[in-house]
């Protein structure tokens, strides 16, 4: 057992929660209109936070290093429509291979 | 209803596609199971993610913001709301399974985009909703299996690995989480949340707690998205 024990069991629960919801709620009170317009944006705001996080920040400094580079080469790739692992794998490569050659930390 | 024409062949093809899609989902699970031991979670607690969460996106987000530093109130707070569309789905798929007993629980559990996609695919197929049905059963239990084996494999092979940074395994996450951003961007409006949410958290990352931006930047969204509704409505 991690530190990370209860975020996994409790994420775990409302996903499944969420799922069953739909087998049981009655469709009306999914389609309010506040509720059908709000909830497909949360999770665009969410992943982009998430994301500049994931890029920049070392605890609670911002930190530019190889991170930067990786990301930019995977967004070429999408811009060229690489499928996903393309992507992922290229950003890896290009951040680990400038580590390696001291390029960037 | 419409007979069973060719049902033999049909199903043949739709289990073609169930397992091709099953596989192209391990490399996303090969991923996964790498950067849960990456991020310091155990391999049980990376597999019983696959097993019970069972939902790509919140799994990577979930895991991704813990190892971002973001804390368990984020963590599970980004899972969950990339999970809320998976309510949606299973309002529709409550439709077309009609479900009883154990086989909701199970209905609900093999509730993810890809079985959605194949079920409402097939139910205007030869087959009708039957075919639908078979569809959708066959992709999320290929899914499960092969996301959860993969899962397994790449908890297993980083394990072996020493220090993921020298992989460039921080870099890799991000770029994941780019891409599945990527096709949600689909217009003026979401392109603007986007770099509106991101420039909120940057702000915030030496402001407050680690863990508040990724929130702040949700919440950011959903103003925007209020806004706009209400505009809308004038």
């Amino acid at each position: 057992m991690s530190e990370f024990f209860w975020p996994v069991i409790i994420g775990s629960f409302i996903a499944f929660a969420l799922k069953f919801a739909g087998f049981l709620v009655p469709k009306s009170i999914l389609e309010h209109d506040l509720f059908k317009k709000i909830i497909p944006i949360l999770p665009i705001g969410m992943l982009s936070g998430l994301i500049a996080v994931q890029v920049l920040a070392d605890k609670q400094n911002i930190v530019f290093d190889g991170r930067i580079i990786g990301v930019a080469v995977g967004i070429v790739a999408l811009l060229f429509r690489a499928p996903f692992i393309v992507v992922v794998i290229l950003a890896a490569a290009v951040t680990a291979i400038g580590r390696a050659n001291g390029l960037w930390i | 209803m419409q007979p069973d024409r060719q049902p033999i062949s049909s199903r043949r093809k739709i289990l073609r596609d169930a397992i091709g899609i099953g596989l192209g989902t391990a490399t996303y699970g090969l991923s996964f199971g790498a950067l849960g031991i990456a991020t310091g979670l155990t391999l049980i607690e990376t597999q019983l993610l696959s097993l019970i969460m069972f939902t790509g996106a919140s799994q990577f987000a979930l895991v991704g913001t813990l190892a971002a530093g973001g804390g368990a109130l984020s963590a599970v707070s980004a899972a969950s709301l990339l999970g809320v569309r998976n309510l949606a789905y299973a309002v529709r798929n409550n439709t077309l399974l009609k479900p009883h007993g154990i086989q909701r629980l199970l209905g609900a559990q093999l509730t993810i985009d890809e079985s959605t996609a194949m079920g409402l695919g097939h139910e205007k197929g030869i087959d009708g909703q039957a075919g639908g049905r078979y569809a959708f059963w066959a992709t999320g239990i290929s899914v499960f299996i092969f996301w959860n084996i993969a899962t397994f494999l790449g908890a297993v092979a980083i394990s072996q690995v020493g220090d993921p940074k020298s992989l460039g395994l921080d870099a890799a996450i991000a770029a994941g989480f780019i891409a599945l951003l990527w096709p949600q961007i689909t217009n003026k409006f979401t392109m603007l949340v986007a770099v509106t949410s991101a420039a909120v958290a940057i702000i915030a990352i030496s402001i407050v707690q680690p863990g508040l931006p990724i929130l702040l930047a949700g919440f950011v969204a959903a103003v925007m998205a209020w806004i706009k509704a209400m505009k809308n409505h004038e």
